[in-house]
C-alpha cells in the first residue's frame, strides 16, 4: 500500500520523497523522463563564489538519498489523469492505474513557444532541449547556432553550449507578433537583462546594471545599443536586432533578420541573412500544470510566478484534500527553492497522515524556502516575493474542501 | 569533423563514459547507438535531424522540447506508433521508422487514402 504518490522525480518530487520515507511513510515516485532528476540534469552553472552548480551530480545525490531512505522511484511512467476516487487519489499511469491517500504533484515548468516563420523546420528547438541534448545526452546539437529570444535562461544555456565547445553566433530577439509581446520589445528585454548582470562578466552589462534604476537612462540605452551587439563571453547580444524568419526546407540553413526600432518596430530595408545550422528559441517558462486542472483544482494566474499556478498555501497544500504541490509546478523558481518546498511539502504530508512529531520542523522548513528564495544566483521574475505573497493570500480566501 | 556527433570530452562534466554499442535500424538502414541513448540523441549524433514528416501537410519535423512535452518527435517503434524518440532509449535491434503523411480522403485536396 502507497501512502504518498509523487509525480515527477525532479528536485521538488525528490526531496519530499526523502521527507516523506524519513518519517516512516511508504512512497512511490513516477517520472517519465527516463533518468531521475527532472530539469536539474542539464544545469550547469558557475556559482557566485567559483564553484560549479552541476545538476547531475545533484540529481544523484537527491535520488540516491530517496532510494536510501526506502521511496521507490519509477522512470519512463508517463502520468496523465488524476482523479479523486472513495479512497483517495486514482492516477492513469502509462503503466496502469496507481492509487494512494496522497498525491503531490511535482511536475515542474515547460518551455513557453515563440512561433515564427520556420520555426518547425528541424534543426529548431527550444534552448531548453539544446541544453538536455548537450549537458545530459552529450550531443552536439550542430556547428553554428542562433539563440532567439533574450533572457536569463538563454543566457545560462548559450553559455553552457560554449563550454562544450557549440559556437553560438549570437543572440536576438524575436519578431515582434501578439504572442511574443514584451520578449519583442528591446526595453523590456534590456531591462530584464541588466537585473541578472551579476552574472555577466561583462563591464559594459555590469555598469548597465545602475540604469535600470533611471527610465530615462534606460530608454537612452536602448536608442544607442551597438548595432554589433554587446558581447557576453564573447557571443553578441543583440538587442536592436530581430530574428523575422527561419530558413531551410529539410533543414536549418539561416536565419533572416532585421534592425528594430527601441520599440521592436521592424525597420524596412534592413533585412538580411545569416547562416546558420541550428536555432534554439527562448520563450521562457511557465508552470506545467495540466494536472492539477484535470485533478479539479482551482487555478490562479500571476505572472511573478510564470503564468496559471495551482492555488496552494506556504505548507504546499492545494484546496482539495490530499492533493498538494511542490517546485516550478507552484512558481518558476531556481532549482535550490523547489528542494525547499519539496521538504516543506513532504513534512505537511507527514503531519497530515499522523507521522510528524516535531511540529516546529515545518516551521523552521517553510522560513527555509523564503532564506533560499532570497538568496537565490538565479531568480527568473524580480517581483517573485510579491507573487507568493499574493497566492498565499488568494488561498486563504478560498480555504481547504473536505477538511 | 561533423556537425553533429558526440561530446567526448567536456571541461566540468569530464569525458563520456565507456558504454556498449547498440544497433538498431531507422527507415530501414542499420545504424549504431550507444547504451542509454534516447532514439532522439542516437539518430542526431547520426547527422539525423528529421523524424517525422507532417501527418497533413508532409513537412519535415524533428525535436522541439527534448523532454517530452511537445509530441513534435513522434516514431514508429517496433510497429507501435506515437512513440516520443526524446524519451525512448534505444534498444538493440529496434525498427524505428519516421512518421509518415496520413491518407486525408475527406479533406478537398487532401492524399487519398
Ligand atoms: C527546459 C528547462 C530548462 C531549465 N533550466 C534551468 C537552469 O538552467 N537553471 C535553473 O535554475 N532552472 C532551470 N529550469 C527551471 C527548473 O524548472 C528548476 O530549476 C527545477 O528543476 C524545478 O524542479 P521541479 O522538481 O519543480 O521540476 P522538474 O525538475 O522539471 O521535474 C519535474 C519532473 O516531472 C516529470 N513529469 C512532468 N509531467 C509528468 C507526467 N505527466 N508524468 C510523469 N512525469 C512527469 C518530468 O519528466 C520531470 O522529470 C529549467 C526548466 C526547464 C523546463
Ligand atoms: S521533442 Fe518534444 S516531445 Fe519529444
Amino acid at each position: 500500500m502507497t501512502d504518498v504518490l509523487i509525480v515527477g522525480a525532479g528536485p521538488a518530487g525528490l526531496s519530499a520523497a526523502a521527507t516523506c520515507a524519513r518519517h516512516g511513510l511508504s512512497v512511490r515516485v513516477v517520472d517519465e523522463f527516463m533518468k531521475p532528476g527532472g530539469r536539474l540534469l542539464g544545469q550547469l552553472h558557475e556559482e557566485p563564489d567559483g564553484t560549479w552548480w552541476n545538476g547531475i551530480e545533484e540529481a544523484r545525490r537527491l535520488y540516491e538519498q530517496a532510494v536510501g531512505l526506502g521511496a521507490s522511484v519509477a522512470c519512463g511512467v508517463s502520468v496523465y489523469d488524476a482523479a479523486r476516487g472513495e479512497e483517495g487519489w486514482v492516477v492513469s499511469t502509462t503503466e496502469g492505474i496507481l492509487e494512494a491517500p496522497v498525491l503531490l504533484l511535482a511536475t515542474g515548468a515547460a518551455e513557453t513557444a515563440l512561433p515564427l516563420p520556420g520555426w518547425t523546420i528541424p534543426g529548431v528547438m527550444s534552448i531548453g532541449a539544446a541544453q538536455v541534448m548537450t549537458n545530459v545526452h552529450r550531443v552536439r546539437v550542430g556547428e553554428r547556432g542562433v539563440i532567439i529570444g533574450v533572457n536569463i535562461l538563454a543566457v545560462a544555456i548559450a553559455r553552457e553550449l560554449q563550454l562544450a565547445g557549440i559556437h553560438v553566433d549570437r543572440m536576438v530577439l524575436p519578431p515582434r507578433n501578439p504572442v511574443t509581446q514584451e520578449a519583442a520589445s528591446p526595453y523590456h528585454v534590456m531591462q530584464s537583462l541588466l537585473r541578472v548582470a551579476h552574472l555577466a562578466p561583462s563591464a559594459f552589462i555590469r555598469y548597465g546594471s545602475r540604469l535600470v534604476k533611471s527610465d530615462p537612462l534606460l530608454r537612452l540605452a536602448v536608442r544607442c545599443y551597438p548595432a554589433g551587439g554587446v558581447k557576453m563571453w564573447r557571443m553578441p547580444i543583440h538587442l536592436r536586432t530581430a530574428a523575422v524568419e527561419i530558413l531551410g526546407t529539410s533543414k536549418v540553413e539561416g536565419v533572416r533578420l532585421a534592425r528594430v526600432s527601441p520599440d521592436g518596430e521592424p525597420l524596412p530595408g534592413t533585412e538580411h541573412d545569416i547562416p546558420a545550422d541550428f536555432v534554439c528559441i527562448a520563450g521562457g517558462l511557465h508552470p506545467l500544470a495540466e494536472l492539477a486542472a484535470v485533478a479539479g483544482c482551482p487555478f490562479a494566474y500571476l505572472p511573478e510566478l510564470g503564468g496559471h499556478v495551482p492555488l496552494h498555501n506556504e505548507r504546499m497544500e492545494t484546496p482539495l484534500a490530499g492533493l498538494y504541490v511542490a517546485g516550478n509546478i507552484t512558481g518558476i523558481e531556481s532549482a535550490k527553492v523547489a528542494m525547499a518546498q519539496g521538504a516543506v511539502a513532504g513534512l505537511a504530508i507527514a503531519e497530515h497522515l499522523g507521522r510528524l512529531r516535531d511540529r516546529t520542523a515545518l516551521a523552521d522548513a517553510i522560513a527555509h524556502v523564503k532564506r533560499v528564495r532570497r538568496s537565490a544566483t538565479i531568480q527568473f521574475h524580480p517581483e517573485i516575493g510579491r507573487g507568493r505573497a499574493d497566492v498565499e493570500r488568494m488561498f486563504q480566501e478560498q480555504g481547504i474542501s473536505g477538511k | 569533423m561533423s556537425a553533429t556527433g558526440r561530446i567526448e570530452e567536456h571541461p566540468i562534466l569530464g569525458p563520456l563514459p565507456e558504454r556498449s554499442v547498440v544497433t538498431f535500424r531507422f527507415n530501414g538502414v542499420p545504424m549504431q547507438a550507444y547504451q542509454g541513448e534516447t532514439i532522439a540523441a542516437a539518430l542526431l549524433a547520426a547527422g539525423i535531424r528529421t523524424l517525422r514528416l507532417h501527418e497533413e501537410k508532409g513537412t519535415p519535423r524533428g525535436i522541439y522540447c527534448n523532454i517530452g512535452h511537445c509530441f513534435e518527435c513522434r516514431v514508429t517503434v517496433n510497429g507501435r506508433t506515437g512513440i516520443r524518440a526524446c524519451l525512448t532509449l534505444v534498444e538493440e535491434g529496434m525498427e524505428i521508422t519516421a512518421g509518415e503523411i496520413l491518407p486525408t480522403p475527406l479533406k478537398k485536396g487532401g492524399h487519398p487514402a
